[in-house]
C-alpha cells in the first residue's frame, strides 16, 4: 500500500491544480497551475492505466521475443535501449500538428483546450499509439495498412490505404498553408528559411564526400549557419535592394513551395532532405525542452480568459461550436490518428522487450500531449487582443492597425492600436494582423518567453525568428518526406488497377505519381491561400476531421484485434474512445457537408455564392464571375472531401463490426499473431 | 559520464533515424561470420537511404 502514496500525492496535487485552472474567475491564473495539472494527471495515468491496459489487456510478456530479437539484423531490427528507443519515437511522432492545434483552440478560452488535451491523451491519444505499437509489434512490425488486411481483410486495407492518401494531401496542404501564413510579406523570415537550402544542400554535400557520415559535426556546422542567417536576416529585410526581393504576396509563395515540392522529393535524399531533417529534429527537440525551461522560468499570468463567447460557435479565427469542432481543432497533442503510422513503422522494429511498450507507445504521447499544452500556454499568456488581432482574417477586421483595433475591441477585447503596431514592431515585422495559421502567434508567445529568460526585450525580434524558422524548417522537411510517402502510397493504389505502377523503381510511374501528389496538395494549398476568410478556416477542420477519423481506424483495428484476442471484456479500453473519435468526426463531417450556416457547412456556402451568381451579384471577396465560380467549385471539392472521409470510416467502422461478430462466434482466438513459441530467427 | 554521453549521443543519432555501426558489425560478427562487412561510410549511407529514401512516411503532421 505505502507504494501508492507518492502516486496518491501526485494525484491530490493535479485535482487541485487542475481545479485552481477551472473555478478561478477574475484574477489572473499563473500558467504553472496547468503545467501542474497535465504533468500529474500524465505521470499518474502512466503509473496506472498504461499498466493496467499492459498487464490486463495486453499481457505483454517481456520473456517474448520482439521482432529486434527474432529478426536481428543490426539495420532495420535492431534491439534498442528504451529511452533511445524514446527518443526516436517522440522525434518521429512530434511535428507542427501539436503546436497548431492548441493556438487555433485557444479562442474558446485556455480551458476547453486544456481539458481535451488531459482527458483526451490519457483516455484516447496515448491509447491509440500504445495499441497499435503492441498490434504490429506482435506481427513482425507490419505497417498499419498491412495490419488492417490481416485482421479485417483485403477490401478493409485498401480502404485504409486510400483514407490515408487522402490524410496525407490535406496535411501536406494545411503545413504548407502555415509556413505561407508565417513567410508572407516577411522578407527577414523568408530570408532565413531561404538560406536553409544552400545550407542544407552543403551539409548534403559535407556528409556525403568530405566527412561521410559525421552528423554532430555536420549538424553544429548548420546550427551555426542558421543563426548567422536569423542574425543577417535583419540587415537583409531592411535593406532597400535586399529587401523587395525576399518580400513575397501568399500567392507567389504559394506557387514557390508547390516548385519546391515537385523538385525536392525527386532529388536524392542525402543532398536536401536528410541534412534539413538532421536541422529540423534537433532544433525541434532543442526548442521544446528550452520552451519547457522557460516556461518554468517565467511562470507567466495567463492573459487569456479561460472561456470566451466564441464557445457558440461564432469564433473568428474558425467557425463552428464546441463540440464538436473542438475535439477536431485539437488532434495532435490529444489524440493524432497519424501516430498510428510511426507506432506500425519503425519503432516496432526496435523495441528490444515487450515490457519497454508502455514507456514508448502510452509515454512518448503524453510527451506530446504535454507539448500541445505547452503550445496552448504560450497562446495564453498573450494579450487576447494581441492573440485575435493576429488570428483573425483580415475580412473580419480589417488590414490596419485601426481597423483591427476597433473590430477587436468590439469582440470584448479591448487593445489600441498603438499596442498592435508596437508588438509588430517588437519582433522585427511589418505587421502582426491576420497572421493565421498558429506560427506566427506561438512565435511572438515563445519570444516572449525566451526574450524573459535570455536578452530582454532587445531579442525579441531575433527569438521571434528563430521560432518562425523552428517551425518552418521541420514543416518543410514534412512537406518533402510526406510527398515522397505520398507518392509512393499513390503508386501502391494505382498499381491495383494497372500492375505496371508497382515498379517503385520505375522512373515514369515515379514521376507520374510525384507530379499527382504535388498537384493534389497544392490544389488544396492555392485554395486555401486565395481564400478570403484565411484558409486556415476552411483548411484545418477538413485536416482535423481526417486525422481523428484516422485515429478511429485504428482504434477500431484495436477493438477488431482485442476480439479476435477472446479478450472482448477489455475491449471497452479501445472501444470507448473509438467510439467518441466517430461521434465527433461525424457529427463535424456532416455539419461541414449540410449544415445550413455558410459559415459551417460546404454546401451552403456553395449554395449562397451560385444564388447570387445566377442573380448575376457579386459577393465578397470575389471580384469577377470567374471568381464565383472559382468559389463554388473549390466548396464543392471540399465537400466531396469531407464526404469520402465519411465514406472510409463508415466502410472501416462495417468491417470492424463485421469482425466482430465473427470472432464471437469462435471459441478460439483468430487473431493472426507470431505465435510466442516461435525459436528466434537465427 | 561517458556512459551518459554515449547515451545521449545514441539517442541524438537514433532520432534522426542512425542505428550504431558497432552494433552492426557486432551483429554481423556473432551471426553472419565471414559475411561481407560494411564499412562506417557504406553503413552510413545504406541507412539514409532506408530512412529517406523507403517508403516510410517516418514523420508526422
Amino acid at each position: 500500500m505505502t507504494r501508492h502514496i507518492p502516486w496518491i500525492l501526485m494525484a491530490i496535487a493535479g485535482a487541485v491544480a487542475l481545479s485552481v485552472v477551472a473555478v478561478s474567475r477574475g484574477e489572473a491564473v499563473n500558467a504553472l497551475w496547468i503545467v501542474v495539472a497535465a504533468v500529474s494527471s500524465f505521470l499518474v495515468a502512466y503509473r496506472y492505466y498504461a499498466l493496467y491496459i499492459a498487464r490486463a489487456v495486453m499481457r505483454l510478456d517481456p520473456a517474448r521475443p520482439t521482432p529486434a530479437i527474432r529478426r536481428a539484423d543490426g539495420l532495420d531490427y535492431v534491439a534498442t535501449d528504451r529511452v533511445v528507443l524514446f527518443g526516436h519515437h517522440f522525434a518521429a511522432i512530434a511535428g507542427a500538428g501539436p503546436l497548431v492545434g492548441p493556438v487555433l483552440a485557444a479562442q474558446m478560452g485556455y480551458l476547453p483546450g486544456t481539458l481535451w488535451i488531459i482527458v483526451g491523451v490519457v483516455l484516447a491519444g496515448a491509447v491509440q499509439d500504445f495499441m497499435v505499437l503492441f498490434i504490429s509489434m506482435r506481427r513482425d512490425g507490419r505497417s498499419l495498412g498491412e495490419l488492417i488486411r490481416m485482421e479485417m481483410g483485403q477490401a478493409a486495407g485498401t480502404i485504409a490505404l486510400f483514407g490515408a492518401f487522402m490524410i496525407m494531401v490535406i496535411i501536406l496542404a494545411v503545413l504548407a498553408l502555415i509556413v505561407v501564413k508565417a513567410l508572407a510579406e516577411s522578407p527577414w523570415g523568408m530570408f532565413t528559411v531561404a538560406a536553409t537550402v544552400p545550407l542544407a544542400l552543403l551539409m548534403g554535400a559535407y556528409t556525403r564526400w568530405i566527412r561521410p557520415g559525421r552528423i554532430g559535426e555536420v549538424s553544429l556546422i548548420g546550427l551555426v549557419g542558421l543563426l548567422a542567417a536569423i542574425i543577417y536576416g535583419q540587415a537583409i529585410a531592411e535593406s532597400p535592394l535586399w529587401g523587395p526581393i525576399f518580400t513575397f504576396t501568399p500567392v507567389q509563395l504559394c506557387w514557390i513551395l508547390i516548385g519546391y515540392g515537385a523538385v525536392a522529393s525527386v532529388l536524392p535524399v542525402w543532398l536536401l532532405l536528410a541534412p534539413r531533417d538532421y536541422l529540423s529534429t534537433f532544433l525541434k527537440i532543442g526548442a521544446i525542452a528550452a520552451l519547457a525551461i522557460g516556461i518554468v522560468i517565467m511562470a507567466p499570468p495567463l492573459k487569456m480568459h479561460a472561456v470566451t463567447q466564441f464557445i457558440d460557435g461564432n469564433g473568428p479565427v474558425w467557425s463552428g461550436g464546441l463540440f464538436p469542432f473542438l475535439f477536431i481543432t485539437i488532434a495532435c497533442g490529444a489524440v493524432s490518428g497519424f501516430h498510428a503510422l510511426i507506432a506500425s513503422g519503425t519503432t516496432p522494429k526496435l523495441i528490444a522487450s515487450e515490457s519497454d511498450a508502455p514507456l514508448i507507445g502510452y509515454g512518448a504521447m503524453l510527451m506530446e500531449a504535454f507539448v500541445a499544452i505547452m503550445a496552448l500556454v504560450g497562446a495564453s499568456i498573450l494579450d487576447p487582443g494581441i492573440y485575435f488581432t493576429m488570428n483573425s482574417p483580415a475580412a473580419v477586421i480589417g488590414a490596419d492597425a485601426a481597423s483591427a483595433s476597433a473590430a477587436v475591441t468590439a469582440m470584448g477585447f479591448p487593445i489600441t492600436p498603438e499596442l498592435i503596431t508596437q508588438t509588430a514592431k517588437d519582433v522585427g515585422e511589418h505587421s502582426i494582423i491576420s497572421r493565421a495559421g498558429g506560427a506566427p502567434t506561438l512565435a511572438v508567445a515563445m519570444a516572449e518567453i525566451f526574450s524573459h529568460v535570455i536578452g530582454g526585450p532587445a531579442m525579441k525580434a531575433f527569438w521571434y525568428h528563430f521560432a518562425i524558422l523552428f517551425e518552418a524548417l521541420f514543416i518543410l522537411t514534412a512537406v518533402d518526406a510526406g510527398t515522397r510517402a505520398g507518392r509512393f502510397m499513390l503508386q501502391d493504389l494505382i498499381g491495383l488497377a494497372v500492375p505496371r505502377f508497382k515498379d517503385t523503381s520505375g522512373i515514369g510511374p515515379g514521376l507520374v505519381a510525384t507530379g499527382l501528389t504535388v498537384a493534389a496538395w497544392g490544389f488544396f494549398l492555392y485554395q486555401g491561400v486565395t481564400d478570403p476568410l484565411g484558409g486556415v478556416n476552411t483548411l484545418w477542420p477538413v485536416f482535423g476531421i481526417s486525422n481523428q477519423m484516422l485515429a478511429a481506424i485504428a482504434l477500431m483495428l484495436a477493438t477488431a484485434v482485442l476480439f479476435r484476442m477472446k479478450r472482448d471484456r477489455y475491449a471497452w479500453v479501445t472501444m470507448i474512445p473509438a467510439a467518441w473519435l466517430l461521434v465527433c468526426t461525424l457529427s463535424a463531417g456532416l455539419l461541414k457537408l449540410f449544415s445550413a450556416d455558410a459559415k459551417v457547412g460546404f454546401l451552403a456556402h456553395a449554395a449562397k455564392f451560385s444564388t447570387a451568381a445566377n442573380e448575376g451579384k457579386l459577393l465578397s471577396p470575389a471580384k469577377s464571375m470567374a471568381e464565383m465560380q472559382q468559389i463554388i467549385f473549390n466548396d464543392r471539392v471540399d465537400a466531396a472531401l469531407v464526404g469520402i472521409f465519411l465514406l472510409v470510416v463508415l466502410s472501416l467502422l462495417f468491417f470492424t463490426i463485421r469482425t466482430c461478430m465473427a470472432a464471437r462466434r469462435v471459441d478460439a482466438p483468430t487473431a493472426r499473431e507470431i505465435p510466442a513459441s516461435l525459436v528466434p530467427a537465427e | 559520464m561517458t556512459r551518459l554521453f554515449a547515451k545521449l549521443r545514441r539517442t541524438a543519432l537514433m532520432m534522426v533515424g542512425m542505428p550504431d555501426y558497432d552494433g552492426y558489425v557486432g551483429h554481423m560478427q556473432a551471426h553472419h561470420p565471414g559475411a561481407p562487412v560494411m564499412t562506417r561510410t557504406q553503413f552510413f549511407r545504406e541507412r539514409q537511404e532506408a530512412r529517406y529514401g523507403g517508403k516510410k512516411g517516418g514523420k508526422c503532421c
